[in-house]
């Protein structure tokens, strides 16, 4: 019997769980400044998920989704991507859709039941997709569009994701498997938080890894401690660069825990038994980020403060704008779903102008 | 000029826009290299190459999930299902994304985009074969459904179908895939996606049809005719959206109506076409609307599938019911 084939998994981290860097900094991570942004990012995004929670709780929103414990995937991924690569995110990105170029005030409309916050104004995400609910279907898209770029000979990428449970749909599978045959210039980022709204991780497949299902298409599948943002953001870096060279897919399986709840309408508590929740916290992305930034004597707690208050402040505002975003018109539920409605549903349309908006809206 | 049957009515709609348009390209399983399993992308590998002409991995969600990534880059995909039977596992893809990325994006991301897939029975093909479901997808909004039903019309409509900026389901009947052969010049020339075809114009009862079934709708008619009776056909082609208003006006003056469809007949689009007559014809109507149709039950293997298709004698024997109302 000879072997035939063997696969690696690697698992990539820099800053382990008490700030202390355990492998030479990426080039990027050598800049204070950049530094500082991914953290400051980071912050922006703990406090937008913080205000939409009170806004849900409050009746001024529907339901969302929070990245908390998370922050680190989201913020590394989208610091990672060029402009002009393209995002094709699931329900839990708003950190990487932010650093898009998308408002906070957008996400929060969207969440609150606005379609038009998929509209983005920022030119930067006009070929982004909008956020994905269905599970994994988006991954198919962002193949068709990096077969779209790789036709025309484009030196972009895509970036798309999905949780750990994502990666147990047919649509994953039918993605790599077409990424990889194709060569595609794409990046897969799995946000592998240890939970699919109740299933844990063990429970969802008996693969040793994620990301070995990866070479099941043909291409590599790393790992990266998801709590760890400069990790993320240098693997996610490398894998665009090698997609734009022509090297084809990468998937991350960036490791990380849910702090949080699924969603607002969600109790983890549940099923999320107390001490592993409590061990999750001792690894979560800020308490490293800021232990070493301290050490560096880049960052202290004065500056920490004046931060959180600035990120709060600044969601409190996006709170306001989302509140009072001009209504919809009746009629936009129509107007959209062809180029041209077709004649034989004017009547329909013309019932829809004389609609009233219901109380509160 | 050579006459062309439908199914070479396709390659030839295909292969004008592909030259004419290099956004348009075509994906599918077995359509590059062995030109589809019925030959209806028969040279388009040899005359647009390998990027343009996707052979792609066996897997239908792919197969729709991609054409929406890529519409969405300014592509226009014309993706093959091999068969309507094999198209459910894309159903999400159609339904969810296919259909509502316009509307969900209110309109910065869309997909112009075509899937076709042969439909119907009656060539003794495998089960899983032979389906009519094409009530399925004109409940969704946002898709359209075209069914051509000869070849000129297969070209103009599937040209339309391409350059529609919104994405269409184009339904091939494919025991009429090779029966008929017609002059169709290769001249680009679209035809519209919202409007019927009157094939034959007469008085006396409308009958209202579309794909494979207008063969047997056609034949009843000239046998109706010879009994005295005035027949007009109407082929639907475009079932969604639906053009009522020829069909509205056919029957204000034939006063008379009969649905002839393939697919099983509870909420098959028949449902629809009546229910429209009678909220707006009721009132020219000498006769209550039949329905001629597929049974409710599966569609039969083989052996069985005739006795299951609409025949020439069920609908002369529905036409002849209502002929006793004056």
């Amino acid at each position: 019997m000879n072997v035939v084939a063997t696969f690696t998994v690697t698992f990539t981290q820099i800053l382990n769980e008490q700030g202390d860097l355990i492998q030479p900094l990426p080039d990027f991570a050598k800049d204070a400044e950049t530094l500082i942004m991914l953290y400051r990012q980071m912050h922006m995004l703990r406090a937008l998920d913080a205000r939409a929670v009170i806004m849900q709780r409050t009746g001024k929103m529907g339901t969302y989704p929070s990245a908390l414990g998370q922050e680190a995937v989201s913020i590394g991924m989208g610091a990672a991507m060029h402009k002009d690569d393209i995002f094709v995110p699931y329900y839990r990105d708003q950190g990487a859709m932010m650093q898009r170029g998308v408002t906070p005030t957008e996400i929060l409309n969207y969440w609150g039941g606005d379609e038009r916050a998929s509209n983005f104004i920022t030119p930067e995400a006009k070929e982004d997709f909008p956020i994905c609910i269905c599970i994994s279907t988006q991954l198919l898209h962002a193949a068709g569009v990096a077969y779209a770029l790789s036709l025309r000979g484009e030196k972009r990428a895509v970036v798309t994701g999905c949780g750990d449970g994502g990666t147990s749909e047919g649509d994953f599978y039918e993605s790599i498997n077409f990424a990889g045959a194709q060569r595609l210039p794409i990046v897969y980022v799995i946000n592998n938080n240890q939970w699919a709204i109740s299933v844990p991780r063990n429970k969802q497949t008996s693969t040793q890894t994620l990301a070995q299902k990866a070479f099941a298409g043909g291409f590599e599948g790393i790992q990266v401690d998801g709590n760890d943002v400069i990790a993320v953001r240098h693997v996610v870096e490398q894998a665009l660069e090698k997609a734009r060279k022509g090297g084809g897919p990468t998937l991350i399986e960036a490791i990380t825990y849910r702090l949080c709840d699924h969603t607002t309408v969600d109790d983890a508590s549940r099923y999320v038994d107390k001490p592993d929740l409590d061990k999750a916290w001792e690894l979560e992305p800020f308490k490293r980020f800021y232990a070493y930034l301290e050490k560096e004597g880049l960052w202290d707690a004065q500056k920490e403060k004046a931060l959180q208050e600035e990120c709060s402040a600044r969601m409190a505002e996006a709170a306001q704008a989302c509140i009072h975003t001009a209504p919809a018109q009746p009629t936009d539920i129509i107007d959209y779903m062809y180029e041209t409605l077709p004649a034989s549903y004017q009547y329909q349309r013309d019932e829809l102008s004389t609609a009233k908006l219901p109380e509160g809206h | 000029m050579p006459t062309i049957t439908l199914a070479e009515a396709i390659t030839q709609a295909l292969a004008y826009e592909m030259t004419a348009d290099n956004n348009v390209i075509v994906l599918g399983e077995d359509i590059a290299k062995n030109g589809g399993v019925f030959r209806t992308t028969v040279g388009l590998l040899e005359k647009f190459g390998e990027k343009r002409v996707i052979d792609t991995p066996l897997a239908e969600s792919m197969i729709a999930g991609i054409s929406i990534g890529m519409a969405a880059q300014g592509l226009k995909p014309v993706a093959e299902f091999q068969f309507m039977g094999f198209i459910y596992p894309a159903f999400d893809q159609i339904i969810s994304h296919a259909a509502r990325m316009r509307n969900r994006t209110r309109g910065r991301l869309s997909c112009p985009l075509v899937f076709r897939a042969p439909y119907g029975g009656g060539i003794h093909a495998p089960e899983h074969h032979s389906e009519s479901t094409e009530a399925l997808f004109a409940h969704i909004p946002g898709l359209r459904v075209v069914i051509p039903s000869s070849p000129a019309r297969a070209y103009g409509l599937l040209l339309a179908a391409i350059r529609n900026p919104d994405p269409v389901l184009f339904l091939e009947p494919k025991r009429i895939y090779r029966m008929v052969k017609q002059d169709v010049p290769d001249d680009g020339q679209a035809l519209p996606l919202d409007k019927c075809f009157v094939l034959r114009e007469g008085n006396d009862v409308t009958l209202v049809t579309w794909g494979a079934s207008t063969r047997e709708t056609l034949i009843a008619a000239d046998t109706l005719e010879q009994e005295g009776v005035s027949v007009e056909v109407i082929d639907v082609a475009t079932i969604k959206p639906l053009d009522m208003e020829t069909i509205l006006n056919s029957v204000e003056k034939t006063r008379r109506c009969v649905i002839i469809h393939e697919a099983a007949r509870t909420c098959g689009l028949g449902a629809e076409i009546a229910a429209q007559l009678a909220e707006h014809g009721l009132m020219s109507l000498l006769a209550p609307v039949q329905r001629v149709t597929g049974y409710d039950t599966v569609m039969p293997y083989l052996k069985l599938e005739k006795i299951y298709i609409p025949s020439v004698e069920r609908i002369l024997k529905s036409v002849q019911s209502i002929m006793e109302y004056a």
